[in-house]
Formats: C-alpha cells, sequence, structure tokens
C-alpha cells in the first residue's frame, strides 16, 4: 500500500466571487505501515485533505496515486478505494443511522459487495478489535455512550477492512478517558494489525504522543513533514502559525534556558522525567 | 451571602416504556451541597456522565430536584413563581454554540434574553453595546453567526448572557468543541468578567488547566463530589484524579512524576509551569 | 453543492430595501406575487420584469448569487414546463410521435417558467434583505388582528425565524454525513427510483437525529434566557413606519394597478 499526492490543489466555489484555494500544491508521500499525525488550526485544510484521500473530494488540479494506479483515472473503482482508505469523521452521529449497532457496522462491507454472512463475520471482527462490549452490539447506536458512538463508528468502517485508516478529529468533545481509549485502540490497530493509520489533530499533546511522523499544514499548504522531535524544535514557527508544540516542551526550553542541561527536544512526560532527573544528577 | 446553593441535592433520570410505567431510573446527582459566594469563579470537573452538566442545569431552574433543593440568590428553584428571577439571575451558556444562538444577526441574538425580559427598547441597545463590548465582539455585531469561528460563536452567547444583566453564569462545558484558540478566547473571557464585572462564575469542563484560575474546585464523579479544594489542593492529588480519569496538566504531572523519582523536596500541586520550572531552579540551586 | 443554496438566507449588505420595514416587504411580496397571476399577457410580464429588475438594483444583492440560489429548483421547473409544453390543447404546431406541442402549449410552458423563476426570485428579495428576526416582527405585527381568531401568530412567527436560521445549519450537516456515508460506500447517485429512495435512509436517519437534539437543545437554550412566549416581551427594533416605507407603499399600489391595467387593456 502507498499513496502518492502529486501536486493537489483544490478550490471551494471555483469561478465565484467566495473562492478559495483550501489546498496549495500539495505533494505527499503516505507509506505502508505509517503513524502520521496530520496537524493545523481550524481551516488550514487538512480535513479537505484527507477527503481527498478517498476520493470524496475531487482536486482541482493533480493527481493521487494508489498503489501505483491514478485514482482519477477512468474506470478507477471509487467505491473499492473508499474501502481501502477507511476514513473516519469527526462525529459519529453523522453515520450511525441503523437500529442496532451490528446491522450499522454491516453497512460499509454490504456496500463494498461483501455477501451477508461475509459482512457479518467482518463487522463481528470489527466490533470486536474495537473492544465494544458483546451485550451493546444488538442495543440501538443512538443509546451508547460517547466514546462508545465513537467506537461504533470505527468499527463501522474498520469492517471494510481498509489497509488505510484515517481519522479526523476522532477525540473532538471526548472527556479524557474516552479519549485515551480511541487513541490506545488506534495504535492498536496500528502495532498489532499493521493498519497505516493518519490522525487529523489539532492536540499537539495527543500527536506528539502516538504518531512516529507528523504534517503540519497552514493556509492549505504542507509547511513541514517529520519526526515528532523535528517539527518540536521548531516552536517559533509552530506559534507563527497558531499551534503550539507539547505543553512539557517548553517547560524543557525553559529550564534550558536557566541553565540546566536538559534536552529540549523532548516531546512526552515520560522523556522528560528521564532528562530532568539526569540533569540533576550531573550537576 | 451565597449565590447558589444546593443542599443535599438528588436527581433521578425516570425513563417511561410507551405506557407510562417507569422502566428504568438512574441517579445522576446524589445528595450535592455545594454553596457559591458573590464574586468568586467555581470550577466544576467531571468526566462524560459525572453530573456535572445535571447539575448545571439545576441552578438555571431547567431541572428540578428530585430531592432536597437549590436557593440561587436566596430563591427556591422549585417554586414556579421564582423562575424567570432565577433565570435571569444566574444566566447559562451551554457546550454548542450552534444551537444556543437564536439571532441571525449578532446583535439580534444579543438582544433576545433582554427582550425577552421586557425591557424598554433603547435599554436593549444600551445592553447590547456594553455586552459586546465586554466580549470584544462589537465589531462583528452585523455579522451572521454562521461565519464566525467557534471562539467568536461562544463569546456571542456569552454576551448574549451578559446583556441579561446576571449576578451569576453558568457555563457548561463551554470549550468542548473548540479548537486550542478558541479555547483560550473563552477561558479568558470568563476570566474577566469576574475579575473585571464581579459576575460570579461557575465553569462545568472537563479540561484541567482551565481550573487553574479558579478560586475553589468540586470534583464530581457518578453524581457526587468526591472532591473540594483549592486548584493547588486539589492538583496536588494527581493519583485520585488519575482514577477518576481526568486529565492532569502537563506541568503537574510532570511535577509529580519527579516527587515520585526521588525529587521529594518539591511542593505539593504545582499548577502552571512557571511555578515548575521555579521550584527546579531554586532545588538546582540548593544542589 | 449544498452549501450554495440562497434560498431563504439572508445576504448582508446595506442598502435602502433591507432599510425598509419588514411589513412593507412582506406586503410587497404578496403584491408581487398577486400581480403574477393577474399577469396573462406578454406586456404584464414586461411591467414585472421591469419591476424586479428595479427591485434587485435597489437591493444591492449581486444578482449572480441570487440565481444561484434558483439551481435547486431547476428540475421542479422543468417538469412543470414539460406538462404545459405537452398537455395543453389547442392549435397544433409540431407533432412528433405521440406528442403535439400547441401554440397554447408553448404559451402556457413559457408563461409558467417566467412566472415560476419571478416567484423564486421575488420571495427569495424579501428574504435575501430581511433578517428573520425582522420577518419574524414583521409577521407578528403585520398579521396581529389574526390574534382575535386564537391563532397563536407569535409562536407561528418565531418558528419560521428559527426555521430560517437552521436552514443552512442542516445543510451543511446533510453534506457532512452524505460525506461519511460515501466514505463507507454508500451510492446516492445510481439505481432506480426505489433504490435510490432506499439509499437517503442512512443519509435521513442521522439528519432527524440531529435536527431533534439541536432542537431540543435551542428549547433549553431559549428557556434559560427566559423565553416564555409573546407575552410581556418587548422589541430591540419595534416597527415603526418611516417616510420610504409610505412611499414603497404607493410605488407598490402604482405598480399593481399598472400591471392590472395592462391586463385588461392590452391586447397580447
Amino acid at each position: 500500500m502507498s499513496i502518492i499526492l502529486d501536486h493537489i490543489n483544490y478550490i471551494y466555489s471555483k469561478g465565484t466571487s467566495e473562492e478559495i484555494k483550501a489546498l496549495d500544491d500539495i505533494c505527499l508521500e503516505i507509506k505502508n505501515g505509517d503513524f502520521i499525525g496530520l496537524i493545523g488550526h481550524t481551516g488550514s485544510g487538512k480535513s479537505t485533505l484527507v477527503q481527498h484521500l478517498d476520493g470524496l473530494l475531487r482536486a482541482t488540479s493533480g493527481h493521487i496515486y494508489y498503489d501505483g494506479e491514478d485514482i482519477y483515472d477512468d474506470g478507477y473503482d471509487m467505491r473499492a478505494l473508499r474501502g481501502k482508505v477507511g476514513l473516519v469523521f469527526q462525529y459519529p452521529e453523522h453515520q450511525l443511522f441503523e437500529e442496532d449497532v451490528f446491522k450499522d457496522v454491516c453497512f460499509g462491507p454490504k456496500n463494498m459487495g461483501m455477501s451477508d454472512k461475509d459482512a457479518e463475520l467482518a463487522a463481528y471482527s470489527a466490533l470486536r478489535s474495537v473492544k465494544l462490549p458483546d451485550d451493546l452490539f444488538f442495543v440501538s447506536p443512538f443509546e451508547l455512550s460517547g466514546g462508545q458512538k465513537r467506537r461504533a463508528a470505527i468499527a463501522g468502517v474498520l469492517a471494510m477492512k481498509p489497509e488505510v485508516l484515517v481519522l479526523d478529529e476522532p477525540t473532538a468533545g471526548l472527556d479524557p478517558e474516552g479519549r485515551d481509549e480511541i487513541l490506545g485502540l488506534v495504535r492498536e490497530l496500528h502495532d498489532k494489525e499493521g493498519i497505516t493509520v493518519v490522525l487529523v489533530s489539532h492536540s499537539m499533546e495527543d500527536v506528539a504522543d502516538y504518531a512516529g511522523h507528523i504534517i503540519v499544514m497552514d493556509k492549505g499548504r504542507v509547511l513541514m513533514d517529520g519526526t515528532p522531535k523535528e517539527i518540536f524544535s521548531h516552536i517559533e514557527e509552530l506559534e507563527e502559525i497558531g499551534l503550539a508544540a507539547p505543553r512539557v516542551t517548553y517547560i524543557m526550553h525553559e529550564l534550558h534556558r536557566r541553565g540546566f542541561n536538559v534536552d529540549t527536544s523532548v516531546t512526552t512526560v515520560k522523556e522528560a522525567v528521564d532528562s530532568v532527573i539526569g540533569a540533576l544528577w550531573n550537576a | 451571602m451565597a449565590i447558589v446553593e444546593t443542599c443535599k441535592l438528588s436527581f433521578d433520570y425516570i425513563r417511561r416504556d410507551e405506557e407510562g410505567n417507569v422502566s428504568s431510573i438512574n441517579r445522576a446527582l446524589n445528595r450535592v451541597d455545594l454553596s457559591v459566594e458573590k464574586g468568586e469563579f467555581i470550577a466544576i470537573l467531571g468526566g462524560n456522565g459525572s453530573g456535572k452538566s445535571t447539575l448545571a442545569k439545576h441552578i438555571n431552574a431547567i431541572l428540578y430536584p428530585t430531592e432536597g433543593y437549590v436557593l440561587v440568590d436566596g430563591k427556591k428553584t422549585s417554586e414556579e413563581i421564582n423562575i424567570l428571577d432565577i433565570r435571569q439571575k444566574a444566566g447559562m451558556v451551554f457546550q454548542n454554540p450552534d444551537n444556543q444562538i437564536i439571532g441571525s444577526v449578532v446583535e439580534e441574538d444579543v438582544g433576545f434574553g433582554p427582550e425577552n425580559m421586557g425591557i424598554p427598547s433603547e435599554n436593549i441597545w444600551e445592553r447590547v453595546e456594553e455586552a459586546l463590548k465586554i466580549l470584544g465582539m462589537w465589531e462583528y455585531r452585523k455579522h451572521s453567526p454562521m461565519r464566525l469561528s467557534g471562539g467568536q460563536k461562544q463569546r456571542v452567547a456569552i454576551a448574549g448572557v451578559v446583556a441579561m444583566h446576571p449576578e451569576c453564569i453558568i457555563m457548561d462545558e463551554p470549550t468542548a468543541m473548540l479548537d486550542p484558540a478558541g479555547r483560550k478566547d473563552v477561558i479568558r473571557a470568563a476570566r474577566a468578567l469576574n475579575d473585571v464585572e464581579r459576575i460570579t462564575i461557575i465553569l462545568i469542563t472537563h479540561y484541567m488547566e482551565e481550573v487553574v484560575y479558579a478560586n475553589k474546585v468540586f470534583v464530581m464523579e457518578g453524581g457526587e463530589i468526591k472532591m473540594f479544594g483549592t486548584p493547588r489542593e486539589i492538583f496536588s492529588r494527581v493519583e485520585e484524579l488519575e482514577k477518576m480519569r481526568l486529565d492532569v496538566p502537563q506541568a503537574t504531572r510532570l511535577a509529580y512524576e519527579l516527587k515520585r523519582r526521588g525529587l521529594s523536596q518539591l511542593p505539593d500541586g504545582i499548577l502552571t509551569e512557571k511555578e515548575l520550572v521555579t521550584e527546579l531552579c531554586r532545588l538546582y540551586s540548593i544542589i | 453543492m449544498l452549501r450554495e443554496m440562497t434560498l431563504g438566507q439572508y445576504y448582508q449588505v446595506e442598502s435602502r430595501l433591507h432599510r425598509l420595514d419588514p411589513r412593507v416587504k412582506l406586503m410587497g411580496t404578496l403584491v408581487f406575487i398577486i400581480s403574477l397571476f393577474v399577469s396573462q399577457k406578454a406586456v404584464c410580464y414586461a411591467v414585472a420584469t421591469v419591476f424586479l429588475i428595479c427591485m434587485i438594483k435597489l437591493s444591492k444583492v449581486p444578482f449572480g448569487y441570487m440565481v444561484r440560489g434558483m439551481r435547486a429548483i431547476v428540475m421542479i421547473m422543468m417538469i412543470t414546463v414539460v406538462f404545459n409544453l405537452f398537455l395543453s390543447p389547442g392549435e397544433a404546431l409540431v407533432t412528433f410521435w405521440a406528442f403535439t406541442i400547441t401554440k397554447e402549449g408553448l404559451r402556457n410552458a413559457v408563461f409558467t417558467a417566467i412566472r415560476l423563476t419571478y416567484l423564486i426570485l421575488g420571495s427569495s428579495l424579501m428574504t435575501l434583505t430581511t433578517t428573520p428576526n425582522d420577518l419574524t416582527d414583521g409577521m407578528e405585527k403585520g398579521l396581529g388582528f389574526l390574534k382575535i381568531f386564537k391563532l397563536p401568530v407569535h409562536e407561528i412567527a418565531m418558528m419560521m425565524s428559527i426555521a430560517l436560521r437552521f436552514i443552512p445549519i442542516l445543510l451543511e450537516e446533510t453534506d457532512k454525513i452524505m460525506k461519511a456515508q460515501q466514505a463507507r460506500g454508500a451510492d446516492f447517485e445510481s439505481g432506480g427510483l426505489i433504490r435510490r429512495a432506499r439509499a437517503m435512509v442512512p443519509l435521513l436517519v442521522p439528519l432527524f437525529v440531529s435536527a431533534f437534539r439541536r432542537a431540543n437543545d435551542l428549547a433549553l437554550a431559549m428557556e434559560a434566557r427566559c423565553y416564555h412566549g409573546g407575552e410581556g416581551r418587548t422589541k430591540m427594533k419595534p416597527l415603526k413606519y418611516k417616510a420610504w416605507d409610505v412611499r414603497a407603499y404607493v410605488i407598490l399600489f402604482c405598480y399593481l394597478a399598472l400591471v392590472v391595467l395592462t391586463a385588461i387593456v392590452s391586447p397580447v
């Protein structure tokens, strides 16, 4: 699996006075097994970008190659692509509609042309991997709690057996418990089942903790692209576009400025503890 | 005098089946005692389903106690005759700005509350101007709320409450649906209302970093108040907070982890990054 | 695509039309609609066209913006035009296969198309230049006399204004739900009528659920802000007729008289 975006441009309301350039010459590669964090503030184009990955939006110009095939070619099976690139939107309320959770999860695989039996098997294993308790399989999706709804929504996409899982701000509006559960689940899917993950978020802390690779967007462009350590070493640039490094990175910078011999490239609390203890020991 | 007081407040969500028989009873609040003095900034922390929103709706007389009572400015919320008075005194801001803005133009929305209160027209305009200026939204008065950012929408919603001249504003997770910039905006606005306008603020949230500036913090879980104290007292109980799966700010967590790793000289309940850095420097100089 | 629906949305700009009393605009729309139905002759439509163009110019709403809002009703218009074209009896013009286009049919089709277009343009001109709150106030006061018949005028007006405010929000939401379901392989575009109707279920259920939740939230928010019906409520902008409103009424009735007159006098 690989996705290559080649000079993608996207313009909203093209040809009217309200023309907005949402994506500006995006070139990217998503490799098999990546865990990518896509960050940017509201309106930076990150949601628009992910909707291109499974062909929900069509680029005004440029090409997208999935496994070497141009998805804009005539006769390209867009529906199959949507099965391979599973996109989970921010609010699960936007997709849950069936009488019970199980039927709802079957919706995707059935659309992919699976037989009833295969679809049910896929739904079952998807619900299993999102760790939804068995006794909730046959209740109405509207009776679930916020975190459970999100898991049901993720299962609804996982059941299509995607190779890439794209999550658009999956933790918005959840409390810390719900957030940790969802992100932990995504990490497990990545580590154990080998699914490539693209996580859209505006929380630096989340992205720093989970992603192996970060893409920063601003005004429709890719501004930075690298490992968390590389990205968060550019604190000033991040602040200029209204983003920030994880709080703990700031603490390390401040300590360093005050004469501590600490590692300023730290992005998680765990690393920070080691670094501070080390600095104090060596003093 | 206390502006808001609850006494042994309990509330049951009662579900009925089609025939009207009770099918399940769910206790959302259990014997909650809470007292808020005029001019205070109070924070109520808790995860989803902890009962914090149910509590908020009681203060505004949207829900009525199953047991116990709620007093707002000395008036019982359960008495019909007090309701309008209570809703004017204790205004409420909700989570989703889209679902609480009634007007199609910012200034019309802000005027909605005063209109309902029967304020004469010319006074409504004064109140609208004043409220929008306090919230820094005056230049957007002619805009459609649709075209504002989340943080701006929420400030319009707050202005709508401020125009009613309340003594107390209850904010029910006002930042849950906002991005970091919007969250900062709203919290700054809440602090300014408390500092400058002396309006009592009751902030309900699950973000711990938002409660750092509160006078008192109540932590709720399972419909009960489990902890109560100043932010410093609360923040020093990292382990208990984590058990309730609340999100401890990184500075507090770092301090806590360092203490566990042997830096016992660090004080308890570090609130801000500045504090942590200062304390660490002090330690460093001793060594 | 959906976000481009401009029907019923307020367009913020300073203009003479925006400043008019909402009651005048309501009456104006009514008069304009009546004039369209009185019109049976080409000259009448010419008068209506001139009037409409003047009003659009006065409103300062870009014409392109208004026309874009029309796209949504193109289908309905096509159907009516086709029906008129083929099903009006009269003097045959063209005959092919089983269809006959008559002179009357052609005439009806053209007039119906114009009538529908003007109807939509005329009424959207009102909603484009009047905020929902003003519209509510206008209806409430203008139709206040209906209260004698125990009609809940205030409530109806309030409901209408809220509905108007939520149209754009719900349209945006529809767009999002459609995408979320398409991401799961849903297909809204192909298949026969029944299949398409069934394909709407995954779209409509979440939309209704969300609309109910919003309605519930909004009702709470309104109550929390002391809303208790129309009684004892004051107005931020109490309606008072100004000089221009009176002039507008005069212009309106002159226009109506002109249309009626041409309808009677004109031979075509």
